[in-house]
């Protein structure tokens, strides 16, 4: 293949991954955003998401359809309820102390991560997409009587793929929604503000913020459910999106959902590519580093504002 | 008795009744016992920047393996002595902590946490790019040949108890004197209230990157000392898990207190133990003991002590 398709491919490769990725770290920042607590079991949520979408596929039979819809509601309620309930026995009796927090959902994540292992098993293992068709896509090039198209070999993604991104920007339309129109997104932001003030008004921000742990752990495994198509359901699945999402919530601005999907498109995309065309490690490596150095040099991160 | 004769009896009494052990315990356990004792080194060393500096950084596997591999490499590829190849971990850990204190210490709080996981996974990432030299995960052994110090083979069980047991009393003895001097005293300031000490004149960011170097040059040693008695060099010492279990070794046993890392270890280290006899998701225990101690016993075992029994425990 030659090189501009080529790199259409990556992009649209890259395209996939930014659209997990926006979710998985939107759930991430509205944690940090709202509740000022870093969630160190994110990464644990979301493979959550794609084990229980495995479970539920493979517990259902029948059409892939059907099993991968009833995956769709079931695998994020279930995830979001774990997440509240680890929300009301541990991190409201350590009173959401930001360092103590940290500990404990490191606590959490072994947790998680151990009992599936001890549960579902050190395999990889697929769910079947409800659908998926081959798509090969044409480029053009300049033959002898002007842009002629054709369709190079090996340029193809499947309608599943293209059906992920849109299914990603439904749901952060949804999600958007919800913040900036509705009773709960506004009890939400009133207590981002200002918890005391909150408090005085007697918003319970006890439920508000267990409400937001939830939404935030469903939402990562919202994502994880879109991708296990794509990939495959494994206890050890976790890290990746974790680092990916830190990542993405640090650079965007901690706590700024606008920036953190700025932030998910431009780190998606460039992941497809670098990986691509350089060593994997080698992108992680230099990703690391950029968040590390973004922290020190500039806490607000690229697009956030600085607080004051 | 004036509390440091007691601090001193304690002490003293803690180790003499380490190299007793030597000559009781059965093969398994003087193994075992050996072990703990450079991993609690390991500990203590995190207890320098965690429990009296009050810094918690989520990347101390970067200094263990700095001085592990700083060792290991000067061995393998420099046919170095163990001497010259402990002091090359040792200061590749200096090195590591005084690039990684400079920059981390700009931030605070939860940012200095992620800043010093980031540093330590890029660290871990690199050791695995550089396969070539480190063998990446896979590791490598160091050969009898090359773990002879003195005359001594510091593969033979009595030998490696004594290194490891010589390791653990220089770490204890330093931490002790580190606590009682004025040095140390400002870290605890600093720990209580940071504003306040630099109100006071005291300069507050030096006195962290030292507490960062001093951290990071014990952790280094214990991590070149725990590759040259144990003969091995591996990518699992820098990855996350290396990070967390000196966090959880010191909560267990009780931040800011002295014997507290070699309680928790200890604890932790024989849970694990046999815990994995029943199951292989060992690491489940780590994680219910993490959460229950931020829930229950914030201050650890030693720290418990310390607020109940013996307030004069350093």
């Amino acid at each position: 293949m030659e090189f501009a398709p080529y790199l259409f491919l990556a992009t649209l490769e890259g395209a996939v991954t930014a659209a997990v990725l926006a979710l998985t770290a939107v759930g991430l920042s509205l944690v940090f955003g709202v509740m000022r607590v870093v969630n160190v079991a994110h990464g644990e949520f979301f493979m959550l998401g794609a084990v229980l979408a495995w479970w539920v596929a493979h517990m259902l039979g029948g059409h892939p359809g059907l099993g991968f819809a009833a995956a769709l509601l079931i695998a994020p309620l279930m995830v979001g309820l774990i997440a509240v309930a680890a929300d009301m026995t541990v991190l409201k009796r350590i009173e959401y102390d930001p360092e103590r927090t940290i500990v404990a959902t490191i606590g959490i994540l072994y947790i998680i991560q151990q009992v599936t292992l001890m549960t579902y098993g050190p395999d990889a293992r697929p769910v079947e997409p409800p659908f998926n068709t081959r798509l090969a896509i044409p480029w053009f090039r300049f033959g002898e009587d002007g842009v002629e198209l054709y369709w190079p070999w090996g340029l193809a993604t499947t309608s599943y793929k293209l059906a992920v991104i849109g299914a990603a920007g439904v749901v952060l339309l949804c999600v958007w929604l919800l913040m900036a129109r509705s009773r709960i997104g506004l009890l939400m932001r009133a207590t981002q503000l200002d918890r005391e003030m909150a408090l005085a008004f007697a918003i319970p921000v006890e439920r508000i913020y267990a409400i937001v742990f939830g939404l935030g752990a469903g939402l990562a495994a919202l994502a994880a459910v879109l991708i296990v198509p794509i990939s495959q359901a494994h206890y050890l699945m976790g890290g990746d999106p974790l680092l990916l999402s830190f990542i993405v919530v640090i650079i965007g601005g901690l706590g700024s959902l606008p920036g953190t999907v700025v932030a998910a498109i431009l780190i998606g995309l460039s992941d497809g590519i670098i990986s691509v065309f350089f060593s994997p490690t080698l992108a992680k490596i230099l990703a690391t580093l950029l968040v590390a150095l973004v922290l020190v040099f500039r806490p607000q991160g690229l697009f956030g504002v600085r607080r004051a | 008795m004036s509390d440091t004769t007691r601090t001193m009896t304690l002490h003293v009494a803690v180790l003499a009744g380490l190299l007793a052990l030597q000559f009781v315990l059965p093969a398994y356990h003087h193994g075992n016992l050996a072990r703990v004792m450079v991993l609690a080194s390991y500990a203590m060393g995190y207890n320098i920047l965690f429990g009296y500096t009050g810094l918690l950084s989520l990347g101390h596997a970067l200094f263990f393996a700095a001085g592990m591999y700083g060792m290991g490499l000067a061995v393998q590829h420099l046919g170095a002595g163990p001497l010259p190849a402990l002091g090359a971990g040792l200061a590749a850990g200096v090195a590591v902590s005084a690039a990684l204190g400079a920059l981390a210490l700009r931030t605070a709080g939860v940012a200095f946490m992620i800043v010093t996981l980031m540093f330590a996974q890029a660290g871990y990432l690199t050791v695995l790019y550089f396969g070539t030299w480190t063998r990446g995960d896979e590791g490598f052994v160091i050969a009898q040949a090359q773990r002879v110090l003195w005359g001594l083979d510091l593969s033979d069980p009595a030998n490696r108890y004594f290194a490891a047991l010589a390791l653990f009393a220089a770490c204890l003895l330093s931490v002790l004197w580190l606590v009682h001097s004025r040095f140390g005293r400002v870290l605890v300031a600093i720990r209580e209230n940071e504003e306040r000490t630099r109100m006071l004149g005291y300069d507050v960011f030096a006195h962290k990157l030292a507490a960062v170097i001093l951290s990071g040059a014990m952790s280094a040693l214990a991590g070149a000392c725990y590759g040259l008695l144990f003969g091995y060099v591996g990518a699992t010492f820098a990855s996350v898990q290396y990070s967390i279990f000196p966090l959880l070794w010191v909560l267990l046993g009780g931040a800011g207190t002295v014997l507290g890392p070699l309680i928790g270890t200890l604890f932790m280290f024989y849970l694990i133990d046999l815990s994995s006899q029943v199951t292989t998701a060992y690491m489940l225990i780590a994680g219910v003991v993490l959460v229950a101690l931020t829930l229950f016993a914030p201050q650890g075992l030693a720290g418990e002590v310390r607020a109940r029994l013996w307030r004069w425990l350093p």
